[in-house]
């Protein structure tokens, strides 16, 4: 029996290379050999790396119909592209990124790698179901990526009728298909989440004994199981109306336009938080790792992340203050998303008090965790502004809206998947990154990020509109600012994918523990053995003790 | 200001700076929020930086006042947000009763603009449209000074009538009516842009609001002489045969619509109901979704039947209707003139 009773690292924390060769021992890496090897595990630390693949893929594609919309809104004609090209490609930036990397991205990756070794388990409790969660989700990203080269879609991300339905030819059908299926890809997901976080934690591993990270993955998995089946419904009637004719959307067959945007956003404002809250975990496990404390106010954090799980689901309406719903109904969309800012702002806060007094590294993971911090702050606090009705009707659909929840999305999730990423490279992997190059893709990631977004607010509120594939000349300069700093951004985020792949092979060997971090999984070998721990662990402790032995 | 980069819109509305106070306050707080949590992290960042490999602080596990501190006091913030927030909305909503009233019609690409009096004025992409820049002759006129109503649907899609300056937009949404009021305070060209995505030439669907003094305004308005709205509703009405059913006789087997507008109406099932335009027009397009009091459900649904114009042509003959003006059937009598108190008077505020 070992237990998780940490002891602060001595002299030198990191072993050198050769003392955890990977040919001394077995791995859940070199356990097995060949592509089947691959495709048909049902280890959740390789279907994790399955998963990294794919969803890496996926972020490269929908950032290189970034770099192109960038490029096109430097001059205030639309000359690189006609209209209907650019309008298919912010439509497919949009999708790629929410649908395929954003709201898998955390808990795919790393949930499905680091969940059931935080729990001191062996697996996930539903293996087979982890590989089919994989397999569906390739499903959809074909066919997506058919329907993106047949034709591509130009409704926007968020396929409003009587548009959808009706007026536009594109591919809006493979895609919405592609979109549904990957519903069941979360869905499976999620199911297998609940169930493990209930069923399999390691003796004495008691609820508020659970890291932080597991908290906000149980959180996001409620959402994702009650939420998802709500788009994949109302997808569906999309279709019926499509191809039957029935009018359910479209109020020239008797249907009512608005019911799709209140279905629509009854699920995708949670899938904010699902994007959101695993993020927050990794944050919270980060800003203790690296600050050697534990966290300030445990059951706060925890049940902040329940509240806006619950929350979450109440404000969907203060997307369409301008849509025609009643003023009544605004008004009290207006109040719970006003109050579902409180429960984000204790995150903030705790995490910042957990640095006080601390011992705190200036190592990437940190970096990252800081720009969420700093990043996440005003993304949510510019959400106060679209809360308010009278506001919001001035800046929705303008940049403004689109700076703020890319100051989320991007400065939050973004950061935190990142810096997720290099925390846990080392147990993914058994090979360090190199710290320098990583510092400079965290601060160019930072600054590039800054420049592309902030004068997004500004020439939001001064009224450009979003989704335009011309302007007028008034509002050029700040989109040059724009180009300018998305041109940097891009390039932060190619360096991580060199340097990474150059560490898998020449970088030197991590050990079991290179952050001195508490937590399971910091107990076990770097990479882990194929079933975790060569001995199921006993948990004794609260999790981030660091001080416990001194 | 700069002249060539636009960093605020102007302010060219009665609410404009009530919005943009609000605006500034919650910007205020989040600035403040921000600055000072970033400058705690950064200097805990650097106060605290580790100094040895072997460095193991003492744990702090939290602390119940400071929790209660940060939960209820941005609480309250949110709180007096809300409540300023509300109190500017229900402004913006509610128009005055004497407003100008003008019809838009969104189709893709163009916004056509009905005013009651018979001017009709397009507002979008054109064919001589130059590219990226909405046609120079695409302008729509209203009143400085007054309340001006916009009523709005749509032919096809979702459009959103937007105006910076006026910080004002509403969706127009086809098979019904929302309404946008506004009072513009200072002549000027004013930009509009249509704001939801609707397909192709989505950024071109704008143009110029030209706000005018009122006798310019008025000037304008008898330049342009056309059959007023209510005119071509009348033609609508006897054409679509609507007077067989609606003639005027308290004992007909259909209400009588003289007077109807903005009536309390009783409802077969009890229920009470305003008839304002959206009612109107889901009486004629819909008539059974609401059955008036003591009528059978014998109004066949006009669905499909009459454009979004001939709609409003219909709706403003209604409104235009007092009572004793519904013509005997098949009879040639005088048609309704424009009501004189259908414009409100130049110099009232």
């Amino acid at each position: 029996m070992s237990t998780v009773a940490y002891s602060p690292p001595k002299a030198e924390p990191i072993p050198v290379a050769g003392d955890y060769g990977p040919e001394t021992r077995v791995d859940y890496i070199n356990c097995a050999w060949g592509v089947r090897s691959w495709l048909l595990t049902v280890d959740h630390k390789r279907i994790a790396l399955l998963y990294l693949f794919a969803i890496t893929a996926m972020f490269f594609l929908g950032g290189a119909f970034a770099v192109l919309i960038r490029i096109e809104l430097l001059t205030p004609k639309s000359d690189l592209f006609e209209p209907d090209t650019y309008n298919r490609m912010f439509t497919m930036h949009g999708i790629v990124m929410t649908f395929f990397f954003l709201i898998p991205g955390v808990p795919s990756v790393l949930g499905n790698f680091l969940l059931p070794i935080m729990l001191g388990a062996k697996d996930l409790a539903f293996p087979k179901l982890n590989l089919a969660s994989w397999y569906i989700y390739i499903l959809g990203c074909l066919l997506t990526l058919a329907g993106i080269i047949w034709g591509g879609i130009d409704t926007g991300w968020t396929f409003y009728t009587p548009y959808s339905t009706r007026s536009a030819h594109t591919s809006v059908m493979p895609v919405a298909v592609g979109v549904l299926v990957l519903g069941f890809s979360s869905i499976l997901t999620a199911l297998n989440f609940i169930v493990t976080t209930h069923t399999m934690r390691a003796p004495g591993l008691t609820w508020f004994k659970l890291p932080l990270f597991v908290w906000s993955s149980y959180a996001t998995s409620l959402v994702v199981m009650l939420g998802t089946p709500v788009i994949t419904t109302t997808l569906v009637l999309v279709a019926v109306e499509r191809f039957a004719g029935v009018g359910i959307f479209d109020p020239k067959a008797g249907g009512d336009p608005v019911l799709f945007q209140h279905l629509f956003w009854f699920y995708s404002h949670p899938a904010v938080y699902i994007m959101i809250l695993p993020a927050m975990g990794v944050i919270s496990e980060l800003v203790t790792a690296f600050s050697r404390k534990t966290i300030f106010g445990y059951q706060f954090v925890a049940f902040a992340s329940m509240a806006i799980a619950v929350f979450g689901f109440l404000v969907w309406g203060h997307h369409m203050f301008v849509s025609g719903q009643s003023p009544y109904a605004s008004t009290i969309f207006s109040l719970i998303s006003y109050v579902v800012a409180i429960p984000s702002a204790v995150k903030v806060f705790n995490w910042t008090a957990t640095l006080y007094k601390g011992s705190i590294s200036w190592a990437t993971p940190m970096l990252y965790a800081i720009g969420f911090i700093g990043l996440f702050t005003i993304g949510g606090l510019t959400g106060l502004v679209l809360a308010s009705p009278p506001v919001d009707v001035h800046v929705t659909d303008t940049y403004f809206v689109v700076a703020h929840f890319h100051y989320v999305m991007v400065g939050g999730t973004i950061m935190a998947y990142m810096g997720g990423l290099h925390y846990w490279w080392p147990k993914m992997t058994g090979r360090m990154y190199p710290e320098g190059w990583a510092k400079a893709a965290a601060l160019l990631v930072f600054f590039g990020f800054n420049l592309t977004f902030f004068p997004q607010f500004l020439v939001g509120y001064a009224g450009m509109n979003r989704r335009y594939a011309s302007y007028v000349d008034e509002f050029q300069v700040l989109n040059v600012l724009s180009t300018a700093g998305a041109s940097i951004l891009g390039f932060g985020f190619l360096l991580p994918f060199g340097y990474f792949g150059w560490s898998l092979r020449y970088a030197k060997a991590a050990g079991p523990n290179p952050w001195g971090a508490t937590g399971l999984e910091w107990t076990t070998e770097s990479p882990p053995p194929p079933h975790n721990f060569e001995v199921t662990p006993t948990v004794t402790l609260p999790p981030y003790e660091y001080a416990t032995h001194n | 200001m700069l002249a060539e980069i636009a960093l605020f819109p102007k302010t060219a509305s009665t609410i404009a700076g009530d919005i943009d106070s609000l605006y500034f306050f919650i910007i205020g707080v989040t600035v403040a929020i921000s600055t000072v949590t970033a400058l705690v992290l950064v200097y805990f960042t650097i106060r605290y930086h580790r100094k040895r490999p072997d460095e193991v602080p003492k744990p702090i596990h939290g602390s119940l006042a400071l929790e209660l501190t940060w939960t209820l006091i941005p609480l309250v913030i949110v709180l007096i947000m809300f409540g300023w927030s509300v109190k500017l909305y229900f402004r913006i909503l509610v128009a005055p009763e004497d407003a100008v009233e003008i019809y838009v019609t969104g189709r893709q690409w163009m916004w056509k603009v009905q005013h009651p009096e018979g001017q009709r004025e397009i507002l979008g992409y054109l064919p001589s449209s130059v590219e990226g820049v909405p046609d120079p002759g695409s302008e729509m006129h209203v009143p400085v000074g007054v309340p001006v109503k916009l009523i709005l649907t749509s032919e096809d899609v979702i459009h959103s009538f937007y105006v910076p300056d006026f910080r004002l937009k509403q969706d127009a949404v086809p098979g019904r009516y929302t309404t946008l009021w506004f009072q513009a305070t200072k002549p000027g060209r004013y930009r509009m842009f249509c704001a939801e995505y609707c397909g192709t030439n989505h950024s071109k669907m704008g143009g110029w609001i030209v706000a005018q003094e009122q006798s310019e305004f008025q000037q304008w308005l008898s330049s342009k002489a056309d059959r007023s709205l209510a005119l071509k509703g009348r033609a609508q009405f006897l054409k679509q045969q609507c007077i067989s059913c609606h003639t005027g006789d308290a004992d007909a087997r259909a209400p009588v619509l003289e007077g109807i507008y903005n009536q309390k109406r009783q409802m077969a099932d009890g229920s009470t109901v305003i008839a304002d335009e959206a009612y109107l027009r889901e009486s004629i397009v819909n008539p059974r979704a609401r059955i008036a009091a003591g009528f059978q459900p014998i109004m066949p649904p006009y669905q499909g039947q009459l454009s979004e114009e001939e709609l409003l042509e219909l709706i403003a003959y209604l409104k235009s209707l007092k009572r004793g003006d519904i013509p005997p059937r098949n009879e040639e009598t005088p048609p309704p003139a424009v009501k004189p108190d259908a414009l409100p008077e130049p110099n009232k505020p």
